[in-house]
């Protein structure tokens, strides 16, 4: 055996993970594809954020809560081990309204999950509140408040996909970049998994490949059904700060650069389109009309990993035990809740009964019926 | 610092711009970067680190050539060619936009 456990996909989703199993003193082999894979955690725009989050599933949204609390915790752990900086801040986070339909429209929805569960940090801020808690900036005509909601903030996801890789390495596991994994073969003990960099044996694996997961979970007949979302983002130019608040499709990073996202699209290109770029940036100025000053210096898309449903799929094979699948959008998020709680439920055989809103089966209509 | 390969003792260059106020010769075709990289302390700083940065890619590509430019910051000035009496300012840390 190579090691304890093989993950495939080098990902955040897959890192997470594998930091999870070598915490718990296990040796973890990730096998990373080529650098020119397409990545969502390359992609993302670095939320933590709960409002608004799996506001149909509340599984999900416990999920979500419970994991940007264990946010702080994860990040000073993560940090003690690989001694980088990942820029966090957790401020509260906004999501604008620019018309009394959209701030009424919101003001219900928190009201729903509220209902759902108690929860006391979401709120509604009007424009004269928010001019309050932004004197930097000056809001567009259009803006009439916000939902503010304590438990948001946001990650320089680059930095932590970066600890994330490291810190394996120093808890004494292995990762191997350039290893795109062709075939995962169970044998009488474990399984065998084939990659371009070699075979490789453990008795466990689990596939975090974001959208090529269904790739290597169906022919073994385990079924992981997702969908490619493409999203376009922009980044403008470092400016001095303006935004001490994230908010839902703008933030100013801790650099000073502030990220404007994320269309939803149907293409399955990495191209990016005038169009997108114009709508987003519409709405941004509609938001903060000084922003039509700054430069733009880039803009990108990415593809979300989105189940059906939208929650995330983590599940065991039933037909070979040992064999895991995760994917989800938000891998950001649920980094922390992926280290402690989804990592340590595969290895204690806990995923069914601590997880069992997340299992693949409930795609499976002819069992639910 | 660099000198420019057109300099020629008694031709006189052809234009003057203003580098941090301060009258500065320059030739047809050349970039504020280049221009910039002729003057001391005309560097920019960094607004993550607050280390001091000058022109380094000349091709679009480094960020590192950022000024003012007739009060446009975060100009890149590898891109952008001479004009007579243009105004450079060396930027010192992160653009300001106007509220």
């Amino acid at each position: 055996m190579n090691a304890d456990i093989i993950v495939v996909g080098g990902g955040v989703v897959g890192t997470a993970l594998a930091y999870g199993f070598a915490r718990q003193g296990l040796s973890v082999l990730v096998l990373d594809g080529e650098d020119g894979d397409m990545r969502a955690a390359r992609a993302n725009f670095g939320l933590v954020w709960v409002q608004g989050k799996g506001a149909k599933a509340p599984a999900y949204h416990d999920l979500t809560r419970q994991s940007a609390n264990l946010w702080p915790t994860f990040l000073q752990e993560l940090e003690g081990c690989v001694e980088t900086r990942i820029d966090y801040a957790r401020p509260g986070g906004l999501f604008y309204c620019l018309s009394d339909h959209e701030y009424e429209a919101r003001d219900a929805l928190n009201k729903r999950m509220h209902n759902q569960a108690e929860y006391a940090d979401t709120r509604m801020v009007d424009r004269r509140e928010l001019e309050r808690m932004m004197p930097a900036v000056t809001f567009g005509s259009e803006v009439v408040g916000a939902s503010y909601c304590l438990a948001d903030g946001h990650a320089n996801p680059l930095q932590l996909l970066a600890a994330l890789q490291q810190a394996i390495t120093a808890l004494g596991s292995k990762l191997l970049f350039r290893s795109t994994v062709g075939s995962i073969r169970p044998e009488k003990t474990g399984f065998t998994v084939h990659a371009t960099s070699g075979s490789f044996r453990a008795p466990k694996v689990v596939v975090a490949a974001g959208l090529a997961t269904p790739l290597l979970t169906e022919p073994l007949g385990f079924t992981i059904p997702l969908r490619s979302e493409r999203g376009q983002l922009l980044v403008t130019e470092r400016l001095a700060p303006i935004l001490p608040y994230p908010a839902s499709g703008l933030r100013q990073t801790a650099d000073g650069t502030v990220m404007i996202g994320a269309t939803k699209e149907e293409a399955t290109d990495r191209g990016v389109t005038v169009a997108s770029a114009t709508k987003l940036a519409l709405r941004a100025t509609r938001i903060i009309p000084a922003l039509s000053a700054a430069r733009l210096v880039r803009q990108w898309s990415g593809f979300r990993v989105m189940p059906p449903d939208g929650s995330p799929i983590y599940a065991q094979s039933e037909r070979y035990p040992g064999l895991f699948a995760a994917a989800c959008h938000s891998g950001v998020t649920l980094a922390a809740a992926h280290a402690a709680i989804v990592a340590p439920a595969m290895i204690a055989g806990r995923l069914s009964r601590d997880l069992a809103a997340f299992s693949n089966g409930r795609f499976d209509v002819q069992k639910c019926a | 610092m660099f000198k420019s390969v057109l300099e020629r003792p008694g031709v006189p260059p052809d234009m003057m711009v203003l580098v941090n106020g301060v009258e500065t010769p320059a030739w047809d075709g050349e970039t504020v970067a280049s221009v910039l990289l002729r003057v001391p302390d005309a560097g920019r700083r960094s607004p993550i680190s607050g280390t001091l940065r000058l022109p380094y890619c000349q091709m679009g590509v480094c960020f590192e050539c950022l000024a003012i430019v007739d009060g446009i910051a975060s100009t890149q000035g590898c891109l952008v060619p001479v004009q007579p009496g243009m105004r450079i300012e060396s930027q010192r840390g992160p653009r300001e936009i106007s509220r």
